[in-house]
C-alpha cells in the first residue's frame, strides 16, 4: 500500500505540469531538497538548511511563528468581515451588530478577529522579550531587531485603527482620547490630529481614514516588513541558537 | 586618438561636462522636482478643505427652559448651560485633559470626567486633575427672538453672565 502511494506520488512529481511549477524535480537528495526551498517564492525567504538546535521548542518557544500565525488568521477573518462592514457613520455600528446576530458564523469570525488581535499584540511582546533576554538581538542581528520594532509599531497602529471601526462608545472615546494625545506633540500636534481625523472631531472622515489605514495601508506595510524580517533571518545566519560553549567559557 | 574623451570636449570651456553627465544631472534633477511636487500635493490632498461638521454656534433655546440654580448638559453639543441667581453662562463640557465628555453630578454639585477622574466646580474651576486647565467659558448671547446662543469655538477670558 505504502509502495503504491510512493509510486503514485513519484508519478505526479514526474508529470510535466508538476515539473513546470516545481522545477527541482524528483528525488530526496539534499540537493533536491535545497533546490525545492530555493526555487519557491515563499520558501526562498528562508535558508535551505537550519541547525537542529534552532528548531527545538526551547530555542524560540515558536513565538515569532505564532505571531505570524495570528497575523494570517487576522488577514483571513478581516477580509471576510469586510464583506459585511460599511465604514460609514449610520451603518458601521449596525453592521457590527448584524455580524454578531444576523450573519451566519459572523459572531465567530468577529470574535476570532478580535481575540487574534489581542493574541498578536501579546505574542509580539513575548517574542521581543524572548529575543531580548536570549541576546538574539546582538550583531549580526541588530538590524533585524530594528525591523522588529517597526513591526511592533505597525501592530499597535493596526490594533488602534481597528479599535474605532465598531463605532461604539468605547471606540469613539478611545479614539477621542488617542487623537488628543497625538495633539500633545510640540508645534505640529494639532495639525497631526487634524490629518489623522480628517477634521476637528472624531466623525465620518476619521472613520473612513482609520478604515483605509486598517484594511489597506497598514496590512501592506506589515506584509512588506514581515518579508524583510524573515529574509534577514537567513541573511544573518539563521535563528540564534545560543553561543557555542567554548565562547561562553572564554569570557 | 579619436576615442580620447578629452579630445571631444572643448578645452577652453568654463565647466567641462560630458553629454552623459549632463543627461544624468537633468534626469536626477527632474525626478527630484517631480518627487518634491508630489510630496507637497499629497500633503495638501490629505488635509480636507471643506468640513461637513456641525456648526460651532448652538441655539440653546429659551432661557425659561432652564430652572433657577441649575446645570444642564446637552450631550449632543457638549455644552453646559448654567443658570445662577445672577444670570446665565455657558461652559464647555469637553474635559481639558484628553477631550472626554464630562458629566454634572447633582448629588455632589460638581462636574466630573468619567475617563480619568478630573473634577471641576460648576463655574469650570478645576478641583483636581489630571486636567491641566479649567473648563472654558463660551461666548453666550441672546438672539433677536430671545433664545440663548452659544459659540463653541469662542472661549471667553472675561467671565460675564447673560442676564435675562
Amino acid at each position: 500500500m505504502a509502495n503504491t502511494l510512493d509510486h503514485l506520488a513519484e508519478q505526479v512529481r514526474e508529470n510535466r505540469v508538476w515539473r513546470s511549477i516545481f522545477r527541482s524535480g524528483t528525488g530526496a537528495s539534499n540537493l533536491h531538497r535545497a533546490l525545492f526551498v530555493q526555487q519557491n517564492v515563499f520558501l526562498h525567504l528562508f535558508s535551505v538548511k537550519a541547525r537542529k538546535r534552532t528548531l527545538e521548542f526551547s530555542a524560540t518557544w515558536y513565538l515569532g511563528a505564532l505571531t505570524f500565525g495570528t497575523f494570517l488568521v487576522l488577514v483571513i477573518t478581516g477580509v471576510l468581515l469586510m464583506l459585511y462592514y460599511h465604514p460609514s457613520v449610520p451603518q458601521a455600528y449596525a453592521d457590527m451588530k448584524d455580524l454578531q446576530f444576523v450573519v451566519s458564523s459572523g459572531v465567530f469570525l468577529r470574535n476570532l478577529h478580535r481575540w487574534s488581535a489581542h493574541a498578536m499584540v501579546f505574542l509580539v511582546f513575548a517574542h521581543m522579550f524572548k529575543v531580548f533576554y536570549r541576546g538574539a538581538y546582538r550583531p549580526p542581528r541588530e538590524f533585524n531587531w530594528v525591523i522588529g520594532v517597526v513591526l511592533l509599531l505597525v501592530t499597535l497602529l493596526l490594533s488602534y485603527t481597528g479599535y474605532l471601526l465598531p463605532w461604539d462608545q468605547l471606540a469613539y472615546w478611545a479614539v477621542t482620547v488617542g487623537s488628543n494625545i497625538a495633539s500633545a506633540v510640540p508645534v505640529m500636534g494639532s495639525k497631526i490630529r487634524f490629518l489623522m481625523l480628517g477634521g476637528t472631531a472624531v466623525n465620518a472622515n476619521a472613520l473612513l481614514r482609520f478604515y483605509v489605514l486598517h484594511c489597506v495601508i497598514l496590512p501592506f506595510a506589515a506584509i512588506l516588513f514581515i518579508a524583510i524580517h524573515f529574509w534577514r533571518i537567513r541573511k544573518d545566519g539563521g535563528i540564534y541558537a545560543g553561543e557555542p560553549a567554548t565562547e561562553v567559557k572564554n569570557r | 586618438m579619436s576615442d580620447d574623451p578629452k579630445a571631444t570636449t572643448p578645452p577652453d570651456g568654463p565647466e567641462e561636462m560630458s553629454r552623459r553627465n549632463f543627461f544624468i544631472k537633468m534626469g536626477v534633477g527632474s525626478v527630484t522636482v517631480a518627487a518634491l511636487g508630489t510630496a507637497a500635493f499629497s500633503c495638501q490632498y490629505l488635509s480636507p478643505n471643506v468640513l461637513y461638521e456641525p456648526s460651532p454656534i448652538v441655539d440653546a433655546g429659551k432661557p425659561d427652559h432652564y430652572p433657577p440654580d441649575s446645570v444642564t448638559l446637552d450631550p449632543q453639543t457638549a455644552i453646559y448651560v448654567v443658570r445662577t441667581a445672577e444670570g446665565f453662562f455657558a461652559l464647555s463640557a469637553i474635559c481639558t485633559h484628553l477631550g472626554c465628555l464630562t458629566a454634572y453630578k447633582p448629588e455632589l454639585g460638581i462636574i466630573a470626567c468619567p475617563c480619568h477622574g478630573s473634577k471641576f466646580k460648576t463655574d469650570g474651576v478645576k478641583i483636581e486633575g489630571p486636567a491641566p486647565r479649567p473648563l472654558p467659558w463660551l461666548r453666550m448671547w441672546l438672539s433677536d427672538d430671545g433664545n440663548l446662543m452659544v459659540d463653541r469655538s469662542n472661549a471667553v477670558a472675561i467671565k460675564q453672565l447673560v442676564r435675562v
